[in-house]
């Protein structure tokens, strides 16, 4: 891990730039949400590219697919509470089950707004969108994953739903080439006690639990899921038979997230001893790092759970 | 078998007023028995809209029923997507798809669902049948002919109770704030929902003064006067344009017409016959 840490709105923003520049069907979509979604230069650079329709989400998600409908690559930019709370239903009957050609990107995940409280947070984001059929759901872990990312979504031809987080990550692709491939998980540390799965903000955390695991000659291999859905079913399943042990770290809630996930494969193909760590309830009042912790995504939380699986507390 | 509905109202020549009429009474036989077949369907919304849809398709919109994605085309959105009977009539009469499609009208793994699917159906922008969809769809497409510099236009018909949905008086407010000429609004305004009229439920009214004061410019006009349709749909404005259609759903069949209880009846065979010898008159 290196410990540049990043924001990874500046490497989204950034790499929008640069596909729009190459390409002028790539347009911005955004409920009031130019700032809080780095996109303040794109309208500077692209001013009748960028469609600020206010605080609407409904009308922003259905004007992006009247958009994609004129072959337009929509990219919608939004807080992730209120881009799929507000708008679940624009999501499921505009983009999803129409097949229209539209970029959700859910800014600022998880409990990306810390203090701001649940209302804020989007914990439920992925549940959602997981339920819809056909919507790949995309998580980049660190600055390199969010510029590929955002780069094959544009290339995409159909629907996707993004989160886009703003709590500062360190890079865990360095020498990973691609760094994002659509439905691949990338094994960041191979193991063969247990495995962490982990996506997003956690994907440091796990790496650093691994290391505190070490300490204690746990081996632990750690898949970063960049890719939700669909869900890189053969790295899952092989991980479960090679370290017969799983723990999911998340920001978001289990039920239905990636933990859901990862329990529903296994449970049907290679059922095994699991924890599913996420953020499962309406949080308490604190800081991003603290509400991590507090729900045992931190390095420690998340090395005790996997010490308790392998017996080694 | 193709209709040859769109040779006679498009190619050969501009379209009359009593063409029209005769395309509306076709849509509204065709609509009949294609709910008869099924045992499903909207009848009284279908009926409603009906001239609206004879109108725009036999002699307002820009399309080609052979050429269905034509980049360049006018995008037309039924939001109030339960009329999708009078839709698919309307699409096959005009030659989108052969009109044996509708005989399948929700038989197992037909194109026809009970709501319109864009990738099923020739002649469909969007999936429709949860209200309040259309419009900020159309609102894109909208913006997206002003972003590419073309003429072409986009129509959307929304029902009167679907207003009642929030999401369209974000588009209203959006595409008036863009002051969009180039895309038109049509309530079908028949005053009914599916368990009551509307200003019992939650009352539409003053609806020009809104949509006035939204930016746009109210037409309120008779939605079954077949030239005021067509003036208030093809006449161009400095402002979006919001038709206000004032109609009468179940339209054209005398017991039918402006009850509730026939949002969704399904008209039995006997009734049939009552209704395509009033509709043949």
């Amino acid at each position: 891990m290196s410990t540049v840490l990043t924001d990874c709105r500046v490497p989204f923003a950034h790499e929008l730039i640069e596909l729009a520049r190459a390409d002028d069907r790539i347009v911005a979509v955004c409920n009031d949400s130019v700032s809080s979604s780095n996109l303040g230069e794109f309208r500077s650079l692209f001013p009748e590219r960028m469609f600020n329709v206010g605080i609407a989400e409904q009308n922003m998600v259905g004007v992006a697919a009247g958009l994609a409908n004129a072959g337009l690559i929509p990219f919608v930019c939004a807080a992730a509470p209120f881009l799929t709370g507000r708008a679940t239903e624009q999501i499921k009957a505009d983009v999803a089950y129409s097949r229209a050609n539209v970029k959700l990107v859910g800014m600022s995940p998880g409990v990306s707004y810390g203090e701001l409280g649940p209302t804020h947070h989007s914990i439920e984001d992925i549940a959602w969108m997981r339920a819809l059929d056909g919507l790949p759901i995309v998580s980049p872990a660190d600055d390199e994953q969010t510029r590929e990312a955002v780069r094959w979504a544009a290339g995409y031809e159909g629907g996707v739903f993004m989160r886009i987080g703003r709590f500062k990550v360190p890079s865990v692709s360095v020498g990973q080439s691609p760094a994002f491939e659509f439905g691949r998980s990338n094994a960041v540390r191979d193991g063969d006690d247990v495995t962490i799965i982990a996506s997003g903000v956690t994907v440091s955390r796990a790496l650093a639990a691994a290391e505190l695991l070490s300490e204690r000659s746990v081996s632990v291999r750690v898949l970063n899921i960049s890719t939700i859905a669909p869900l890189d079913v053969a790295a899952v399943i092989t991980a479960a038979r090679e370290t017969g042990r799983i723990v999911v770290a998340e920001e978001s809630v289990s039920r239905g997230g990636l933990g859901g996930a990862v329990a529903e494969l296994l449970a049907e193909s290679n059922p095994v001893p699991m924890r599913l760590l996420g953020v499962n309830t309406f949080a308490p009042t604190g800081s991003v790092e603290f509400l991590l912790d507090h729900f045992g995504l931190s390095p420690e939380g998340i090395a005790a759970a996997a010490r308790e699986l392998v017996g080694r507390a | 078998m193709t209709s040859d509905w769109w040779l006679r109202l498009r190619e050969a020549g501009p379209a009359t007023t009593s063409d029209i009429a005769e395309f509306a009474s076709e849509i509204r036989r065709t609509t009949l028995v294609t709910i008869n077949r099924a045992g499903l369907g909207h009848i009284g919304g279908d009926y409603s809209v009906t001239d609206i849809l004879a109108t725009l398709y036999g002699r307002v919109l820009r399309v080609d029923p052979e050429n269905p994605h034509w980049a360049d085309r006018d995008r037309f959105i039924l939001s109030k997507g339960h009329a999708a009977v009078s839709l698919y009539s309307t699409l096959a009469l005009s030659g989108f798809f052969p009109l044996e499609w509708l005989e399948t009208f929700t038989g197992p793994m037909s194109a026809l669902n009970g709501h319109p699917n864009r990738n099923k159906v020739p002649g469909v922008e969007t999936n429709t049948g949860p209200l309040g969809h259309g419009f900020p769809v159309a609102l894109g497409c909208a913006l997206a002919a002003e972003l590419q510099g073309s003429e072409r236009r986009a129509y959307v018909v929304l029902g009167d109770g679907e207003l009642q949905e929030g999401s369209n008086w974000e588009a209203f407010m959006y595409g008036g704030h863009r002051r969009l000429t180039n895309l038109t609004a049509i309530v079908d305004r028949n005053r009914l929902q599916q368990g009551d009229r509307t200003e019992n439920t939650n009352s539409l009214d003053p609806l020009d003064a809104k949509v006035d004061a939204f930016g746009w410019e109210a037409r309120v006009i008779d939605g079954h006067d077949l030239d005021a349709l067509h003036t208030a749909l093809a006449s161009p404005s400095d402002r979006p344009v919001a038709v206000i259609a004032e109609t009468t759903k179940g339209k054209g069949v005398s017991f039918i017409e402006d009850r509730a209880e026939w949002h969704h009846k399904v008209p039995n065979d006997e009734q049939v016959a009552l209704a395509l010898e009033e509709l043949s008159r």
